[in-house]
């Protein structure tokens, strides 16, 4: 077998708050392949955007790594010193945010911006990293480059600024991009636009792609695998299409059927939504056992009391769910 | 019309930005000749993205903003340019919930206060009366009586957005404006609150305006939609003409930028994809707004505005090609 581009192994996140420490996440794994878009799905709070800065090795305090492996390449980097996660980060991972505005420095044009990656990562001079940049610009299909290049962010549309930071991200060919929620601020119509720009080029450079959401259907249409989490763990994971047409954990379930379908009403006439009942549950209340117990339909005793453990899918999927099979 | 709630007239909320000395006034046209009506007991869905007007349209149609052009008659009401509305009798016909139940309940009241003010404030002062329409309304809502002397701080999202809806009608309207009402809530939270507007509809008899950019939803809950862009209608019809008929580009444009994942197949072979992003309404680009952005665009489209015509029963469409397969 080949060694997976990333792998994340028994990832845990602490959570220091008012002298109590909890596990924001914990128990995560999972591995993404060379050239592989993988998705992470889950609600607010469910752990998954720190599970991306965990890889990117930009957790602050209150939050640390309580444990856990981050493997890039072979390379294990959970516990690499500051200086060598920059040298890193740019180079081989980079990121982008779901709101460019703040992500980008408003006091520096666009162009310079990217510009920078060259220099610092590829020891690049100034006109030629320009030159370059403007040429990443023309990549993600900003029109007339040239002019762009001087633009400062607040010219720019919001999705001209996202493109932006795709073009940023991109710029030293990374071999993995971690995408956090990157159309959440977009309109639709341009949220198709930027994820069709982010699959078209990661698949031309073979760059990897780690994609966080909370629309199970978006990250579908891009990933190969999808991994869903709630409340700070991996409750399934299974290839983009069999998680819809066999999703396998109650809360994947829940979801998937929750959701108001474009065409169902035209062909079922309108029935009422299937509800999830409850609230996801605040971190310093996570109930024990199985952390969805109290809006399962499907809750018996053991839920309450025992965590459950992965039970192996068809394709490399798992699920943990007591009940499940 | 007899039969209308709400009836729109050649609705225009024009906007001057800028000033006289840096680079000059200009003339924003959020709202620009919208006419629409909704009748007692229906849901209109309106749809558009990010600066299309449908927000503008929303407050105008609450009495918030004084039309340019054009008149908006709310039940018995008439509101124009000069003729301001009541707000009194206004807050009785139509009520608005917002998007994130967070910034719009007042963190300082308690829900009991919160529902009890436009009781009072519309004269009803006999304490039992007040106590007992709040707690009848939040147990239609689905809040707890025993809740009402808590704070807004105190509930979760989707129970904040419940109080939202209670506070909307607790003077029971006729028209409830909902302007995104489920985005800010979590994923697993939102069919809850779906189900709970459409019980509500039901059993009060409400009218809904429906502010969405999640189609999936719009289709659930609509009895009719109206497809905005950059101040204009462009397309309007029964839910099912518009989504499984849409006879606009720009409609068509809605529908295919949404991932389904249940149809992936024939989602990759039918893109209608629009391409760039929506011009800026202080510069709207001549003609029809959307040819910049239209796979159908001829020269017709940069020199004559399209009108809003019937290509079928109720269904309109402001579209040159309107009647052009897809």
């Amino acid at each position: 077998m080949t060694t997976p581009l990333l792998r994340v192994d028994n990832l845990r996140i602490a959570l220091a708050s008012d002298g109590i420490t909890y596990n924001a996440v914990e128990n995560v794994s999972f591995e993404i392949g060379r050239g592989e878009a993988f998705g992470l799905v889950g609600e607010s709070g469910c752990g998954k955007s720190i599970t991306a800065l965990a890889v990117m090795g930009l957790l602050r305090r209150p939050l640390s790594l309580g444990g856990g492996r981050i493997v890039l390449d072979g390379q294990e980097i959970q516990d690499a010193p500051a200086a060598e996660m920059r040298r890193l980060r740019g180079k081989r991972i980079a990121m982008i945010f779901q709101e460019p505005m703040t992500a980008l420095n408003p006091l520096s044009p666009v162009g310079k911006q990217i510009a920078e990656m060259f220099v610092l990562h590829q020891g690049a001079n100034w006109n030629e990293a320009m030159d370059r940049a403007e040429e990443a610009l023309r990549q993600v299909r900003v029109p007339s480059p040239e002019r762009r290049i001087r633009d400062y962010p607040h010219q720019l549309s919001g999705g001209m600024r996202q493109r932006v930071m795709i073009a940023i991200a991109l710029a030293c060919g990374p071999d993995l991009l971690v995408a956090d929620e990157p159309t959440t601020a977009l309109d639709v119509t341009v949220q198709a636009e930027i994820i069709d720009l982010i699959a078209e080029l990661c698949a031309a450079k073979g760059t990897a792609v780690l994609m966080i959401s909370h629309d199970l259907g978006l990250v579908a249409n891009m990933c190969k695998r999808v991994a869903v989490m709630y409340a700070g763990r991996i409750v399934e994971s299974q290839v983009a299409d069999a998680i819809f047409a066999t999703p396998s954990h109650p809360y994947t379930q829940g979801l998937i059927d929750s959701l108001p379908r474009l065409g169902e009403r035209a062909r079922r006439g309108r029935q009422r939504l299937t509800e999830i009942a409850g609230v996801v549950p605040s971190i310093q209340a996570y109930p024990a056992g199985c952390r969805f117990n109290p809006r399962c339909p499907a809750v018996t005793d053991i839920c309450r009391t025992n965590v459950p453990e992965a039970t192996s899918l068809p394709a490399d999927g798992l699920v943990r769910c007591h009940h499940h099979g | 019309m007899a039969d209308s709630l709400l009836s729109l007239d050649d609705l225009a909320v024009h906007f001057m930005v800028g000033s006289a000395f840096a680079g000059g006034v200009k003339t924003l046209k959020a709202v620009d000749g919208v006419t629409l009506d909704v009748k007692a007991g229906e849901c209109l869905g309106l749809v558009g993205e990010s600066g299309c007007g449908k927000s503008t349209l929303a407050l105008a149609i609450m009495g918030l903003l004084l039309p340019t052009r054009g008149l908006i008659h709310v039940d018995s009401q008439q509101i124009s340019g000069a003729t301001p509305p009541d707000r009194m009798k206004m807050a009785q016909t139509v009520q608005m919930v917002f998007q994130d139940p967070y910034a719009s309940l007042n963190p300082r009241q308690t829900v009991r206060r919160t529902l009890a003010d436009p009781l009072r404030l519309h004269g009803i002062n006999d304490r039992a009366e007040v106590e007992a329409r709040v707690i009848d309304m939040m147990a239609k809502v689905g809040l707890r009586p025993e809740h009402a002397d808590r704070y807004p701080h105190e509930f979760s999202g989707g129970q904040r957005q419940r109080i939202g809806i209670a506070r909307a009608l607790i003077l029971k309207p006729k028209l409830v404006i909902c302007d995104e009402p489920v985005s800010a809530l979590d994923v697993s939270i939102r069919a809850q609150i779906i189900n709970l507007l459409l019980e509500l509809k039901d059993e009060m008899g409400l009218a809904y305006i429906m502010i969405s950019h999640d189609l999936g939803v719009v289709e659930h809950v609509s009895d009719r939609v109206a497809v905005m862009y950059l101040g204009r209608i462009v397309e309007q019809g029964g839910w099912q003409e518009i989504f499984e008929d849409p006879r606009h580009p720009y409609t068509r444009a809605l529908i295919a930028a949404i991932p389904d994942p249940f149809h992936r197949a024939a989602a990759a072979v039918a893109k209608a994809k629009a391409k760039g992003e929506i011009a800026s309404a202080l510069n709207p680009p001549p003609g029809c707004h959307f040819n910049p952005r239209c796979p159908l665009k001829a020269d017709l489209c940069t020199a004559e505005v399209p009108l809003l015509e019937a290509t079928g029963p109720g269904h309109l469409a402001a579209c040159h090609f309107r009647d052009r397969a897809s």
